[in-house]
């Protein structure tokens, strides 16, 4: 491990004007720490901004909520009005990681942890997202959990949060704050497919601060369903986020998005599409998470992850609309 | 002296228990000692080929580092049949992940830091890391794991199998796994002149005395071991391994105290793992049940540093009773880091095959799997043609099927889920090696007793000093039981579930003769008696069911209950002994669903490296486990009448997990791990 400097932001401006001269942030550091020991990353400063006064959870006039960076994802799964108005949310961040590391994992570090793939993590291997142009040894290498959507010939990796894939289906915002000044950026939106440059993960700049995430409409009727290799602290082999506003016997407003099948929180726009207004019937699901799944390029290896995704898509829809 | 109580056989709690939830029991690595260097290894990036320069300025250049070591400056070293010791003997590399140099500096920190600053520069060859049962450099070893022939015919097992009634023929593969004890491999080395002692996180102080003295080419007197505390070896701490002469090499050449701990990472290269295996099990049967032929064929991987043959078949060769029967073992030398012991080698992987085809033939005969396995009880071991010292397989699958409620069982749905029980058999044979004790009287009308052992978190300094204390009638409060140490003499090492049973002879012979001569000391060696018993066939017995849920969808298989049941002659501890048969269930459901070393065709090396990669059970994953004894009185074993429990846990836990699998879906999963894309495939 190489010798670093590390410091606690005085404010989020300061934070800021340090992260644009390229100091890295440090949030609960449960990925970033990890991937220091590993030689992945080598910050020769860090920022902790886990201290600054973004650590509530607020309700807004609409009756939304902001929830500030540095709130633990323990508080933020245990908040009374997250699990009564967003269960997704609340069912994602406890299917996530394990009770320790929740403890410490923050939302705007929970956001931007990178990906676990085996290779990214290893640095005698060639990575083009740890080492752009160095190669994906993943495309023809070990590759079971890895990417059926999205990828590219540069990246197949997938993005390892569970509590992104709920904020990707409930549609929240995050509130950055940057060198030119505030702005909000919506999830999906955030994050980015891997295309030509696979070493960003998101559309932020150096110096982004991510001070908060904004919910949007309260999602009562949802569920979160992740599939995985063992029963706790594993990465989803395959998730589903689903929220559903049913009224008149048909779905008046469906949002799904897809965790393990892609390098961002898969938004299932395609199968949205077909169940908007639809009744609730078992062939309707089919039909949507076929539509979505059309699009599917599996690799030589995870092409299980297709009906798998099928299959847990039908059910959950069915469970959630039952 | 107050009035003895019997102690063995109580649920005595870890006499060492309070020294561990407080931190103050030392492990290897924790021992304080002044003036100490840190050691971090340098491992090969090519899977096979030579290393062509190693470039150590820039690592010497940094603050803090004492030493480079590499082939182009390191002591030449002795010799030992396992070349894995041989450090910085030559520029080969056998395997990605071998160590192919080191950093001493006055910081672990520091060291490991340099490590990744030293430049190596490989002429790589194409290397070859899979095994396959067509390879065409299968070959046929001499001998499998310690000293069994490699192949067993008695009778025709093939005409037995081409006129039998029912034949079951399939081929089943176990993925490699790596032991991952909790404590990575850890050594503190010094040198006085040409004294050497090692603080080491090894299973067996008194073996690694004479291998060490072996590579550095000294008088075994001159070597001293000791290992007060380890956390787990799983067999992988049975012998020195390259920690251990790495942390030796840079003590000598530092002339400084030096500690080595293996990375976690490094773990998957340098300490052993099970080997893969595929197998092909052949049974033929009458209709109503009754084998006539059991054939077994294993193959297997090795390294090209060392052989090591995995017994996967021997348990095959004693099981059941049938009178043509056949085993092989095939092995082939990969580009590979060597395979190693782990808990129940041979038996672990080999029943998993056995059982499930046992399974598979009571489908076929259309029987009921524990009446199956009944019919096919032998009067005596198949192999050997001797009896039992005591055989309660019947007992255990009787009383087991009683309290796991067997005969209700049904495969049923519960909503997505799909639920089925399944059963497999196991046994472990029961082993003791010769072992020194010594008794003492103390001044303070206590007693103290020596011995070799190691507790590597099993219990044994506990079990032990109940054993004293029984064949002392004393408390066992009077009892100071010193183990850990290679100064006490020969020893059994903490594996081949051989521990107890050794050490507590040895510890009972040196209490009664202290006894009889009524003061002073007394050393016994039990290498006569153990000589000297009688020829029996002597193994535990057990068999597991599991009750599990697959999820229709996913293809999640998750066990709803485990129970063992086993036959292990007297329990001496029931606290250590749950613990035991528990934590082996566990690993042996880790080997059925999840654990699975990844290799990397690619580059050659286990891919998956780290804990949060490869997955070992968590609390979440064992919902309902029990574990559970017949009374056994076996007069033909030991002292105590026990056998050894390390191992036996393990050993039908996945095959009975795939056959409560096949039960729940109809689907015969036959590759290990039972994967969620296998159970949707």
């Amino acid at each position: 491990m190489k010798a670093f400097a590390y410091e606690r932001a005085r404010d989020a401006a300061a934070a800021v004007a340090a992260g644009a001269d390229g100091a890295t942030f440090l949030g609960g550091g449960t990925n970033l720490v990890d991937l220091m020991k590993l030689g992945v990353a080598e910050p020769q400063r860090l920022v902790d901004v886990s201290k600054l006064p973004f650590d509530a959870i607020e309700e807004t006039p609409e009756g939304r909520l902001r929830i500030g960076a540095a709130v633990r994802n323990t508080d933020l799964a245990a908040h009374p009005l997250v699990r009564e108005r967003y269960p997704v949310l609340s069912q994602a961040l406890l299917a996530g990681a394990s009770g320790q590391l929740r403890n410490l994992a923050t939302v705007g570090g929970n956001l931007l942890q990178r990906t676990r793939c085996s290779y990214f993590q290893d640095v005698t291997k060639p990575c083009n997202k740890r080492r752009p142009g160095s190669g994906c040894p993943a495309v023809e290498g070990e590759h079971r959990n890895h990417a059926i959507l999205g990828h590219s010939e540069h990246c197949v990796a997938t993005h390892p949060s569970d509590m992104a894939v709920a904020l990707a289906a409930i549609g929240a915002s995050v509130h950055v704050l940057g060198a030119n000044g505030e702005r909000t950026i919506p999830i999906p939106g955030l994050h980015r497919l891997p295309g030509e440059r696979p070493q960003h993960d998101t559309v932020l700049n150096g110096g982004d601060l991510i001070t908060a995430v904004e919910l949007g409409a309260p999602a009562p009727r949802s569920v979160y369903r992740k599939v995985r290799d063992r029963a706790s602290f594993a990465f989803a082999v395959f998730s589903v986020a689903a929220v559903v506003e049913p009224a008149d016997g048909a779905l008046q407003d469906v949002r799904i998005a897809l965790g393990g099948v892609a390098h961002t929180p898969w938004r299932a726009e395609r199968a949205e599409a077909v169940l908007r207004g639809a009744e609730a019937t078992p062939e309707r699901f089919a039909e949507a998470a076929e539509a979505e799944l059309a699009e599917a390029r599996p690799l030589r290896d995870n092409a299980f992850k297709v009906p798998l995704a099928r299959n847990v898509l039908i059910r959950t829809l069915a469970e959630l609309t039952a | 002296m107050s009035v003895a109580t019997k102690s063995v056989g109580a649920a005595l709690s870890r006499v060492d228990g309070r020294a561990k939830v407080t931190g103050q029991a030392r492990y290897a690595f924790e021992e304080p000692v002044e003036g100490v260097a840190y050691a971090a290894a340098v491992t090969a990036t090519i899977a096979a080929g030579e290393i062509d320069a190693i470039d150590a300025q820039r690592a010497l250049a940094l603050p803090g580092v004492l030493a480079v070591i590499s082939h182009d400056n390191a002591p030449r070293l002795g010799e030992t049949d396992d070349g894995e010791l041989l450090l910085f003997q030559s520029d080969t590399v056998h395997y990605r992940g071998q160590i192919v140099a080191a950093v001493v500096a006055e910081t672990l920190e520091a060291a490991r830091e340099a490590a990744a600053c030293v430049r190596v520069d490989y002429a790589a060859r194409d290397h070859d890391v899979e095994l396959t049962a067509e390879h065409p450099r299968l070959y046929n070893p001499e001998k499998v794991n310690p000293s069994f022939p490699a192949d067993t015919a008695h009778g025709d097992a093939e005409a037995a199998l081409a006129k039998a009634d029912v034949v079951v023929d399939a081929t089943y593969t176990t993925a490699p796994v790596h032991n991952n004890a909790m404590e990575p491999h850890a050594t503190l080395a010094f040198w006085e002149g040409d004294d050497l002692t090692l603080y080491d996180s090894i299973q067996g102080t008194y073996g690694a005395r004479r291998t060490i003295a072996q590579v550095f080419d000294l008088d075994p007197e001159r070597v001293r071991v000791i290992a007060q505390h380890v956390g787990g070896g799983f067999g992988s701490k049975g012998t020195p391994r390259p920690q251990s002469v790495l942390a030796a090499i840079a003590a000598r050449m530092v002339e400084r105290p030096v500690k080595c701990a293996l990375t976690r990472q490094q773990m998957f290269a340098s300490v052993g793992y099970r080997t893969p295996t595929i197998q092909r099990v052949r049974l033929g049967a009458t209709q109503d049940g009754r084998l006539t032929a059991i054939a077994h064929d294993a193959f297997e991987q090795t390294s090209t540093v060392r052989e090591f043959a995995e017994q996967t078949c021997v348990a095959t060769r004693m099981m059941y009773a049938a009178p043509d029967r056949l085993t092989r073992h095939r092995l082939v030398a990969l580009d590979v880091p060597t395979p190693s012991w782990m808990r129940a080698p041979g038996e672990c992987p080999g029943m998993f095959a056995l059982e499930s085809a046992i399974d598979e033939l009571a489908v076929a005969c259309n029987l009921d799997p524990i009446e199956l396995r009944i019919r096919n009880e032998p009067e005596l071991d198949p192999e050997k043609g001797i009896p039992f010292s005591s055989r309660n397989l019947v007992a255990c699958l009787r009383e087991g099927a009683e309290r796991f409620g067997w005969a209700e069982r049904e495969a049923r749905t519960d909503g997505r889920w799909l639920i089925g029980s399944g059963v497999a058999s196991s046994v472990y044979p029961v082993y003791r090696s010769p072992s020194k004790a010594t008794a003492r009287f103390e001044p303070d009308g206590g007693y103290s007793v020596e011995i070799a052992a190691t507790d590597i978190g099993t219990g044994a300094r506990t079990v032990l000093t109940q054993i004293a204390a029984d064949a002392l009638g004393v408390d066992t409060e009077h009892v100071r039981l010193e183990i850990g140490d290679s100064d006490f003499g020969q020893a059994a090492i903490a594996g081949g579930s051989m521990g107890t049973a050794s050490w507590g002879t040895a510890v009972v012979r040196a209490c009664e003769a202290l006894l009889a001569q009524g003061e002073g000391e007394a050393t016994v060696n039990t290498a006569d008696e153990i000589k000297a018993q009688s020829e029996l066939s002597r193994h535990a017995f057990g068999a597991q069911f599991v009750e599990v849920r697959v999820d229709a969808d996913s293809g999640e298989v998750r066990p709803n209950r485990i129970l063992g049941m086993f036959a292990v002659g007297r329990v001496i501890n029931p606290k250590t002994a749950r613990s035991q048969f528990i934590g082996g269930m566990t690993q042996g459901l880790g080997m059925a669903l999840q654990e699975e070393s990844v290799m990397d065709r690619g580059f050659g090396d286990y891919l998956n490296h780290d804990l949060a990669q490869y997955h070992v059970p968590v609390n979440a994953d064992i919902e309902d486990i029990v574990a559970a004894w017949i009374d056994e009185d076996d007069g033909e074993l030991n002292p105590m009448g026990s056998k050894g429990i390390g191992e036996i846990g393990i050993v039908g836990t996945a095959a009975a997990v795939a056959n409560a699998v096949f039960h729940a879906t109809g689907k015969r999963v036959r590759e290990l791990p039972i994967r969620l894309d296998r159970v949707l495939a």
